[in-house]
C-alpha cells in the first residue's frame, strides 16, 4: 500500500515516521484529548464556581462536587501509601478470583449444555431458574454458607460471571452454521475433531462476549459486595471498602479516587480480555 | 482483479496435467432411482422430490435447472447424506447409499459438497482449510496436507493466498479454495449447489473457466444445482431440467459442444440452440411454480 509506482521509474521514497509522531498526527487522538480537557476544564470550572465568582450560593449537582484539582491532589497524597494499593490488589485478586472460576467452570459448563441433550434436558432448567437471580441477592446466603468473609465475596462474584459466560458459550455453540458441521462430516471428522476444531473455534468469539460482560458484572459485584461486607477484619476491604469508607470519613475527593480507580481498573480488565482475544482469534482481527 | 485474472491462466497452464486423482479408483456413476422425499412437519406432508429418475454416468458433469424451491437441494442433501430419503433409492458405483432399510445415506468424503454460501471455516487460513480433510482421515501428516495442500492451491492459481483466511479473500477465490478442499478429498462425485449464485457476470466466467480446467483435469463426476441456464450449457454434459414442487425429471438435454470449452462456444449457433431448447422446458415449470404460488425461497 505505501510503495506508489514512480512514474518515472525510479524506487519510490517511503517516508518512515515513528510511532509517536504516527501517534501525534492522528486527528482522533486530537479529538478525544481536547474533549476530555474540555470535560475536565467544565467540571473545575463548575464545582468553584461560588469560589472563582464571589456567589453565596453553589451550582446545583455540579458545584457539590469536589473539582478535579481537588481530586488529583487527593490523589497525588493516596498514591504512595500502602493502603490505597492493597485495595487494588485485594479488588483484582477477587476479581480474578472470580471471574477464573466461572470461566474455568462456565465454558465446560456452557459447551455440554450445547453438544449433549441429555445433559441440556437436566441442567438447564435449574440452570434457567437461578440464572435471574441478581448476584447482590446471594450475598446474605453466602455470608452464611460459606465460613469467611473472603470466600463469600468471591462465590458472589463467581455467579455475577458465570451465568452470562454460560448463557453466551451455549447461545454461540448452537448457532455455529450446521454447513460447517456438514462439510466436516463430510470430510471425515471423529467426533473429537469436530469438537475441538469446529464447535470450539466456533464459539470462542461468543465466548469472548460472555468474559467481556462477564469481566464488567464481575467488578460491580465485587464493589458491592466490598461495601456490604464492610472490609472484614483483614486490613484493607479493597476498591469498594476504600469508597466507602471514604465517604463515612467524610472525603468527598478520595470518593471520586476511589470511582475513576475502577474506572481505570475495569478499562485494564478489558483490554486484557480484547488483546488476548485478538490473540486467539486471528481471523477477527482482519475486521 | 486483473492480477487474480492472470494467476489463474499463468498456474493454469503451468501444470496442465498434474493429477489430483492419482492412484485413487476412479468412478462415481451416480443412480438415482425412483426417488421421494416427503417432508412431515406437524402432520402437514410436503412432498419435495417425487419419483425422480437420473442416471450420472461416472466422469459426467450433471446440471440440474428448475424453478426455486423445488426441491433440487432436497435431492443434493439426498446424495450427500444429511436428510433421508421416504422411497427409491440411490447408488454409487453400484454401491447402495441410501434406499429401502437405509432411508439415510452415511456422510462421506466420496461425496464432496460445496455448499451454496460457501462453508470455508473462518478460522482456518485457506491452506488450513484445505488440508482439513486429509488431517482428519488420518491420511496424511499434518505437514504432509499442508504441502499438498498448498501446491493444489497453486494450482488453482491460489498460490499466494494460503495463508489467508477466508474473511481476507474475495468471494470468488474462497469458492475456489473451497473446490480444493472438495477435491484433496479424492470424491467421486463434486456436489455443488449453485456455488456462484451471489456472483456477478465476470467473476462467474472466471470461476466457470476455472472449475473447466480442474474437471479436465480430474474428471471428477459433478452434480452442479443452478438457475443460470448459460452456466448450465457451458458447463455440462447434460442438463437435466426438473419440474417445479414436488421435483421429478422434465427433460433430458445432452450438450453436444465439444470439449475443452471456451467463451467463444457461448456464441456459437449450436449453443443458442440448446439455449433456447433449455429455456423452454425451464419457463413452462416457471410459469407453473410461479402460479402455484411459490415464493422465491432464497
Amino acid at each position: 500500500m505505501a510503495s506508489v509506482a514512480q512514474i518515472d521509474g525510479s524506487t519510490p521514497v517511503v517516508r518512515r515516521r515513528s510511532k509517536l509522531a504516527k501517534f501525534m498526527e492522528n486527528p482522533t487522538i486530537w479529538r478525544g484529548l481536547l474533549a476530555i480537557v474540555i470535560f475536565l476544564a467544565v467540571w473545575e470550572v463548575g464545582a468553584r464556581f461560588d469560589e472563582w465568582f464571589g456567589k453565596e450560593w453553589t451550582l446545583p449537582f455540579i458545584g457539590l462536587i469536589p473539582p478535579p484539582t481537588a481530586v488529583f491532589n487527593a490523589w497525588l497524597k493516596i498514591i504512595p501509601q500502602a493502603g490505597y494499593w492493597d485495595s487494588w490488589l485485594q479488588s483484582f485478586q477477587r476479581v480474578l478470583t472470580g471471574f477464573g472460576a466461572a470461566m474455568l467452570l462456565g465454558i465446560p459448563f456452557g459447551l455440554a449444555l450445547a453438544v449433549n441433550k441429555y445433559f441440556r434436558d437436566v441442567f438447564f432448567p435449574p440452570f434457567e431458574v437461578l440464572r435471574p437471580i441478581p448476584p447482590l441477592a446471594w450475598v446474605p446466603a453466602s455470608l452464611i454458607f460459606w465460613p469467611t468473609n473472603e470466600m463469600s465475596i468471591a462465590f458472589v462474584t463467581f455467579l455475577g460471571a458465570f451465568f452470562t459466560i454460560v448463557i453466551n458459550v451455549l447461545g454461540g455453540a448452537r448457532t455455529i452454521d450446521v454447513r460447517y458441521l456438514r462439510a466436516a462430516q463430510s470430510m471425515g471428522a471423529s467426533q473429537w475433531d469436530l469438537f475441538s476444531k469446529i464447535i470450539l473455534p466456533g464459539t470462542l468469539p461468543s465466548i469472548f462476549t460472555g468474559a467481556a460482560v462477564g469481566m464488567g458484572i464481575t467488578w460491580e459485584v465485587v464493589l458491592a459486595a466490598e461495601m456490604i461486607s464492610g472490609g472484614g477484619t483483614q486490613g484493607s476491604g479493597g476498591l469498594g471498602f476504600f469508597i466507602w469508607n471514604s465517604y463515612m470519613g467524610g472525603s468527598l475527593e478520595q470518593v471520586v479516587v476511589g470511582m475513576i480507580s475502577i474506572g481505570i481498573a475495569g478499562f485494564l480488565s478489558s483490554s486484557a480480555i480484547r488483546w488476548l482475544g485478538d490473540r486467539l482469534m486471528p481471523w477477527r482481527r482482519l475486521f | 482483479m486483473n492480477e487474480f485474472m492472470s494467476k489463474t491462466k499463468v498456474n493454469g497452464t503451468a501444470a496442465p496435467h498434474a493429477q489430483i486423482n492419482n492412484g485413487a479408483p476412479m468412478g462415481g456413476a451416480l443412480s438415482i432411482k425412483h426417488v421421494s422425499k416427503i417432508y412431515d412437519p406437524e402432520g402437514v406432508n410436503v412432498c419435495a422430490v417425487d419419483d425422480c429418475s437420473m442416471e450420472i454416468a461416472a466422469g459426467e458433469v450433471c446440471m440440474i435447472v428448475g424453478p426455486s424451491g423445488c426441491g433440487k437441494t432436497t435431492l443434493l442433501n439426498a446424495i450427500a447424506g444429511f436428510h433421508s430419503i421416504t422411497s427409491g433409492e440411490i447408488t454409487l458405483d453400484g454401491d447402495l447409499l441410501c434406499g429401502p432399510g437405509k432411508p439415510k445415506a452415511a456422510q462421506g468424503a466420496d461425496r464432496m459438497v460445496v455448499f451454496q454460501n460457501g462453508a470455508l471455516f473462518p478460522w482456518k487460513t485457506l491452506v488450513e482449510n484445505v488440508a482439513y480433510g486429509p488431517i482428519v482421515q488420518r491420511r496424511m501428516s499434518k505437514p504432509e496436507a499442508l504441502e499438498k495442500s498448498y501446491q493444489m492451491l497453486a494450482e488453482a492459481g491460489l498460490g499466494d493466498f494460503g495463508d489467508k483466511y477466508p474473511g481476507e479473500v474475495s468471494s470468488g477465490m474462497a469458492r475456489r479454495a473451497e473446490i480444493v478442499r472438495a477435491l484433496i478429498n479424492e470424491p467421486k462425485v463434486l456436489l455443488l449447489d449453485e456455488p456462484y449464485r451471489a456472483m456477478d457476470a465476470l467473476t462467474k466466467s472466471i470461476m466457470h473457466e476455472s472449475l473447466l480446467e480442474t474437471y479436465d483435469r480430474t474428471k471428477v463426476t459433478i452434480f452442479f444445482i443452478t438457475h443460470d441456464l448459460e452456466e448450465a450449457i457451458f458447463l455440462g454434459d447434460k442438463v437435466h431440467v426438473v419440474t417445479t414442487r414436488p421435483c421429478s425429471l422434465k427433460k433430458t438435454i445432452d450438450v453436444t459442444i465439444p470439449r475443452p470449452r471456451t467463451y467463444e462456444s457461448l456464441s456459437s449457433e449450436n449453443f443458442r440452440h440448446l439455449m433456447a431448447e433449455v429455456n423452454e422446458a425451464v419457463h413452462e415449470e416457471a410459469v407453473k411454480a410461479f402460479q402455484a404460488g411459490e415464493r422465491e425461497l432464497a
